[in-house]
């Protein structure tokens, strides 16, 4: 897409609020509509434009396989990791109470970091999947 | 209640025979998917209309509301979306494979080569 | 007012469906399954589902979108006409469609609010939840805590996938192990 000015001047000027606002999803999420689900797709999505716009060969370069790879993985070792830390303080699996001072709080964090995890995982996926569609040479 | 009682699900059904006609009766594989696309998005309507509660507002909790609509029914289907899109991808994985090793995505030419060989 | 606008989305809904049946060129197809999703989304913010509605519209006129233009790329994007009538299965679909409207009398009205479904778990959900996980949006306090088995069941199978369209498209063993065999076979077929 090298003769696509306005396409390439779009694209730069959205790209970061795209993923400005997958984090704003992310992190709000308890609050307003949002959670790591639609973060992780926005979030994605946001690096599919930068791959479609400048090519696959930047997006690699800027999200290469083997780190992607890794984040599909993490973001599930994220979420088990807090079931398994909840049952080491005391509790129950995936029993977010027994994670800080009070139970208030350990549901909070339970909460924040088990939507990282998903968000990590949905968002790893979701640009993996289109790098490995693209990359396929017909 | 009248006639907007069923219509959600009338609709539902619709939509759900739509994709299932394309997933029968089409040969081309995309449009088969594109069908259990269809077919899948029907379930979701199905589920989110049985979670509407009239007057009720979106499950978000705040000062002055009364009613709430039935949050349940919003965390299975999100969650199946996002598992929706995945699997879609794989099924178009096995397509493109499909058609490398094929040459073709009708199901009927994939039907007579394997009949030949 | 919002019962006009949802019959006119459930229509425009029904429409396209129709409409991506017929067409055979599979790009309009695509476009319009994106349309289809779109208008779903909307669909799903006027039954308040917001989430979902947000989702959706990601997932369905985003992403989707995307991956089946991908593959229209890798492969061909026409679809041929099929050979065999489309009697046999256009029965199917009335017979099954008239049985499940059939079904949908025995459902409790749209909108009731003294549906079996709202009376179990919900109202203490929508009760308790703000307190119990300090989160106002009880959907979120519901997929993260109260079902946090089932959203991992869920990453499971989104990691899954994942995995699965890598062992499927990243490597091309099956195929280059199965190439020279037809190289061999076609010069000998050829003399």
């Amino acid at each position: 897409m090298k003769h696509h000015l306005i396409l390439r001047v779009i694209a730069k000027l959205t790209i970061p609020g795209i993923l400005l606002f997958g984090l704003y999803v992310q992190f709000h999420g308890d609050y307003g509509p949002g959670g790591g689900f639609q973060a992780g797709v926005i979030f994605g999505a946001g690096f599919i434009l930068y791959g479609l716009v400048f090519g696959l060969q930047n997006l690699r370069r800027v999200a290469p396989a083997s780190v992607t790879t890794t984040f599909i993985a993490l973001g599930v070792l994220i979420f088990a990791g807090v079931g398994i830390a909840s049952q080491l303080l005391g509790g129950n699996y995936l029993d977010y109470d027994v994670l800080a001072a009070d139970p208030h709080a350990g549901q909070h964090l339970g909460i924040l970091v088990v939507e990282l995890g998903v968000g990590i995982t949905v968002a790893a996926v979701m640009i993996t999947i289109f790098m490995t569609f693209a990359g396929r040479e017909r | 209640m009248e006639v907007h009682g069923h219509f959600n699900y009338w609709i539902v059904v619709v939509l759900m025979m739509i994709g299932f006609y394309a997933l029968i009766a089409r040969g081309n594989l995309i449009k088969k998917i594109v069908g259990l696309n269809i077919f899948q998005a029907s379930v979701f309507l199905l589920f989110i209309s049985f979670g509407k509660v009239s007057g009720g507002s979106a499950p978000i909790i705040a000062e002055g509301i009364q009613a709430y609509s039935n949050p349940l029914p919003h965390v299975l289907i999100l969650t199946a979306i996002v598992v929706g899109v995945a699997t879609t991808a794989l099924g178009l994985a096995l397509v493109v494979r499909i058609n490398e090793a094929y040459g073709t995505i009708e199901e009927n030419e994939i039907a007579q080569m394997d009949s030949e060989t | 007012m919002i019962l006009a606008i949802d019959i006119a989305l459930l229509v425009m809904l029904a429409v396209v469906g129709i409409a991506i049946i017929r067409l055979r060129n599979l790009f309009a197809v695509v476009m319009l399954s994106g349309i289809y999703s779109l208008l779903m989304a909307s669909t799903f913010v006027l039954l308040d589902a917001v989430d979902v509605a947000f989702t959706e519209a990601a997932v369905g006129a985003g992403i989707s979108t995307v991956l089946l233009l991908g593959v229209l790329t890798l492969t061909k994007s026409r679809e041929k006409i099929p050979v065999t009538t489309p009697l046999l299965p256009l029965v199917t679909v009335v017979v099954t469609g008239a049985l499940l409207i059939y079904g949908t009398w025995d459902l409790p009205a749209f909108g009731d609010p003294n549906a079996p479904a709202h009376r179990h778990v919900a109202p203490e959900y929508l009760a308790e939840a703000t307190h119990e996980t300090g989160a106002p949006n009880v959907v979120t306090a519901v997929l993260a805590s109260y079902r946090g088995y089932d959203t991992l069941g869920e990453v499971t199978v989104i990691f899954t996938a994942g995995i699965g369209v890598l062992l499927l498209l990243s490597g091309s063993g099956v195929l280059r192990r199965r190439e020279p065999e037809e190289n061999d076979d076609k010069p000998g077929g050829a003399a």
